[in-house]
């Protein structure tokens, strides 16, 4: 379980993250929306520590990660999650085989001689065959955003977090790549916390939505609570979203 | 509006501690995680070689060509004075070995080599290919600065050997063909009047500029920010701040050096 509580975080004065407290059970998928710049990126860094809340405490499995000391002890606590970045964040310098390897070797204690056959699994797993010798550059969009999600789900973690999962994809990729999370979900029975400003990528994959909006979650309720609200916060986000 | 130049004394002075302290931390991180973690023997070897292949053959020109060159400009400067070309391998021999050598190899690796690594941690940065090595259980300093400091380690003593080999080379070639010098005379020159002292003198010097190079440019990787201008940006800052880093020290370093009695 992960629960936040009166997590804060400012930049150069600005305040993105004015006291969020929520509670996300095991086997959730949690829906974070909020318009460009809102602070969704920065919520789920907080949760890993790519970045430092300025206040506030994050549990994870009922310890708190902001009481964590040391780089070497962070890495070791870091192997609980997932981390599908939005641009796939591959390493350019590896293959596609080396990028999805790359977690196992230090996240997992797989024996090296296993990593090829493990990678292999998890790029079929995303619909991705005969690719492993390719460089990154020569993929398009949608197979980085494959790749990438096969590195982040190949040491298996309890906790996934997905940062734009579908931006930059076109209708058929996005639904592809809905599908694909559903499935893995069914299949891995993962925590996610899915990042987005697509109000139909959030709605198709949550199990609960919450709409950050000035630093708080303003809205917090299940896609069905949030689609017949009447919150004038939902109706804002809803009219200025251009998906819905 | 008037800025109190208190006020700006005082601003550049927070802004240099915090950089002091930033550095401060990554050299303490990378200590760390070298005694804390496996070392990634196959990217040091990757390195290393990436980091020699980029700038051998730069570095065998500059050394040959500053070692001709001063073999020219002090048999003709001595033949002028007194009529005839002196003590030109041991000019040559001194000044490559215990100057020039080490310091354009530097200067050299800095421009090539340094400056390929900020650009390609400055790029990962932005990319958040950083970010994404910590949450696949990893840190930088272990998958990227130790092996690159181990790289610049090792190679650019081998470089500074290379260079001081070809400047002497370089040398003697003009002093035969140019000035006419008998080569036992031209290496007499250089066997009598040094030994390994003055050698040791350039090559330990390596490993200062070593650390530098690497510490400047990892630096400038890790703090990239702004996408590809920022990386264009704090490439040039890391050639010029190690360039500059490495003329200023080379100095305190060859006056520590004189005061052991390492001359």
């Amino acid at each position: 379980m992960i629960k936040t509580e009166s997590l804060r975080k400012s930049f150069s004065g600005k305040t993105v993250l004015d006291g969020i407290d929520v509670e996300i059970s095991d086997g959730e998928i949690f829906g974070v929306m909020g318009l460009s710049g809102s602070g969704k990126s920065t919520f789920i860094k907080c949760l890993v520590r790519l970045v430092n809340p300025d206040g506030g405490r994050i549990i994870v499995d009922g310890r708190d990660i902001l009481k964590v000391e040391g780089g070497v002890e962070m890495a070791r606590f870091r192997r609980k999650f997932g981390y599908l970045f939005q641009e796939g964040a591959l390493f350019d310098s590896l293959n596609v085989l080396e990028n999805v390897c790359f977690g196992l070797r230090y996240l997992t204690d797989i024996s090296p001689g296993e990593y090829a056959r493990v990678a292999r699994e998890k790029l079929e797993l995303v619909g991705l065959k005969g690719v492993e010798n390719m460089r990154i550059s020569e993929l398009s969009g949608g197979m980085k955003k494959r790749v990438a999600l096969a590195r982040a789900i190949a040491a298996e973690p309890k906790y996934m977090l997905y940062d734009e999962p579908t931006t930059g994809l076109d209708p058929s990729l996005t639904k592809k790549i809905c599908r694909l999370i559903k499935e893995m979900q069914d299949r891995l029975g993962i925590t996610s916390i899915i990042v987005t400003h697509k109000v139909e990528v959030a709605f198709s994959l949550s199990d609960r939505i919450a709409i950050l909006m000035n630093g708080k979650f303003k809205v917090l309720g299940t896609p069905e609570e949030i689609r017949n609200s009447t919150s004038p916060i939902v109706k804002e986000f809803t009219d200025r979203s251009e998906c819905f | 509006m008037k800025t109190n130049p208190f006020e700006k004394i005082g601003e550049t002075f927070i802004y240099a501690s915090n950089r002091a302290g930033q550095l401060a931390f990554m050299i303490k991180s990378t200590v760390i995680w070298f005694f804390k973690a496996p070392v990634e023997y196959g990217e040091i070897v990757k390195q290393s070689v990436r980091l020699g292949v980029n700038s051998v053959g730069v570095v065998m020109l500059t050394g040959l060509f500053t070692g001709m060159v001063l073999a020219l400009q002090t048999g003709y400067t001595s033949i002028s004075l007194f009529n005839e070309p002196l003590y030109i391998g041991t000019v040559v021999g001194f000044s490559i070995v215990k100057e020039l050598g080490p310091v354009l190899t530097a200067m050299v690796v800095a421009g090539r080599a340094g400056a390929a690594v900020t650009a390609e941690i400055g790029t990962m940065k932005v990319t958040e290919q950083i970010d994404a090595l910590y949450t696949l259980g990893t840190n930088p300093s272990r998958y990227l600065l130790i092996p690159r400091y181990f790289a610049f380690f090792i190679t650019l003593p081998i470089l500074t050997i290379i260079a001081d080999f070809l400047g002497v080379l370089g040398g003697f070639a003009v002093a035969m063909i140019k000035l006419r010098i008998p080569s036992t005379v031209y290496w007499d020159n250089i066997f009598i009047y040094m030994d390994i002292s003055n050698f040791m003198h350039g090559f330990l010097k390596t490993f200062f500029f070593a650390f530098i190079i690497a510490t400047v440019s990892c630096y400038k990787g890790l703090k990239t920010e702004g996408g590809a201008e920022g990386v264009g940006k704090a490439t040039t800052e890391s050639v010029v701040g190690s360039m500059l880093l490495v003329l200023v020290f080379d100095y305190f370093i060859s006056a520590f050096f004189i005061v052991i009695g390492l001359i």
